[in-house]
């Protein structure tokens, strides 16, 4: 029987995790829309939805019906755990000033610049301003539509076939995943436009803090350890991982060095 | 270069990014909470203090450790 309070967190992890990567999806798909056709950027992004999902059936499915549930829990634990360190040491350095944050707005520009530059045949410096949509199949469009959504949605691939899996919850986590792109992408099409307003940071912050609890206490559990509480071990680790990067965050920003090059990236 | 061996280089350069990459000290320190987890299962009140205390510590050094490495610092 599974818990409400460790179902919920799965359910927010999946949804935020799939919601930022979706949103960084989305402005690829709009730079290829509004710079090579819309016809060929949306196939693009459907297509590589479509492989993902074929990919959650195909490795998730025999994963949950054929792996013991404590073997899987070390190893998806383990790779929750390397992802959650990841995002949180990233959002930790965006959060104290070392790192630029995200820009969509850049990664826009840029992606506009360089595929209407392809298109013309002029470098992105004197590149023509964006053609308007064609409604003819565009293989480039196709492609960085494609690229994008398959990227992105990778690392979703990955946190809703280890979350899901290793709860024996699959089905629920596809499910908030798929809200998730559902809602970035009626946004997406409503406004026609990247969504750089979505606070990308703050999100991935979130899911990192959710990905290092399940991550630990999968790894605990599978290995033997008996979290006092079972599933409720969960929330309290929640809080735990907020307070040590709200506290990280504050140290290394009475660290923050002179000279950090605005907007870099890692 | 065959198709085969150039997906199978492909799967490979994926899986070493997404693990290792730039923060093989994350790597490191998963690897280490895993063996940590067996050698402590039998001890409750150890393991579940110190897992995310490791953990926590770790991401503590791979902050500091990219501090270090900004240009311009």
């Amino acid at each position: 029987m599974h818990s409400t309070s460790s179902t919920l967190v799965l359910v927010l992890a999946v949804f935020g995790a799939s919601l930022v990567e979706m949103v960084e999806a989305l402005t690829l798909v709009v730079a290829a829309g509004v710079s090579r056709g819309w016809r060929s950027a949306l196939e693009g992004a459907v297509v590589a939805a479509v492989v993902l999902g074929v990919l959650v059936v195909v490795v998730g499915v025999p994963l949950v019906r054929y792996v013991p549930i404590d073997a899987l829990r070390v190893v998806v634990g383990a790779l929750l755990l390397v992802l959650g360190l990841s995002w949180l040491r990233k959002a930790i350095l965006r959060g104290s000033g070392h790192l630029g944050l995200h820009d969509e707005d850049k990664i826009y520009a840029r992606t506009v610049a360089s595929l209407t530059a392809a298109e013309t045949g002029a470098g992105p410096a004197t590149a023509a301003p964006p053609a308007p949509g064609h409604d003819h199949f565009d293989g480039v469009g196709f492609m960085v539509a494609f690229k994008g959504v398959f990227l992105e949605g990778t690392e979703v691939v990955l946190i809703v076939i280890s979350l899901g899996a290793a709860q024996h919850r699959l089905g629920l986590a596809a499910l908030a995943a798929g809200a998730a792109v559902l809602l970035v992408g009626i946004v997406g099409l409503l406004v026609a436009r990247q969504l750089s307003e979505v606070p990308e940071n703050l999100i991935k912050t979130a899911v990192g803090i959710m990905l290092c609890s399940f991550g630990i206490f999968w790894v605990g559990e599978g290995a033997g350890l008996d979290w006092y509480g079972g599933d409720l071990a969960i929330p309290v680790l929640v809080v735990f991982w907020i307070v040590v990067t709200l506290g990280f965050t504050a140290l290394m920003r009475t660290n923050l060095p002179s000279g950090v090059p605005e907007g870099s990236t890692a | 270069m065959s198709v085969i061996s150039r997906a199978l280089r492909a799967f490979g350069h994926f899986w070493w990014d997404f693990l290792i990459g730039d923060t093989p000290e994350l790597a490191l320190a998963t690897g280490i909470i895993v063996a940590l987890a067996f050698l402590v299962s039998g001890e409750r009140v150890l393991g579940v203090i110190l897992l995310p205390v490791v953990a926590a510590g770790f991401l503590l050094l791979s902050v500091l450790r990219a501090r270090r490495r900004v240009p311009g610092d």
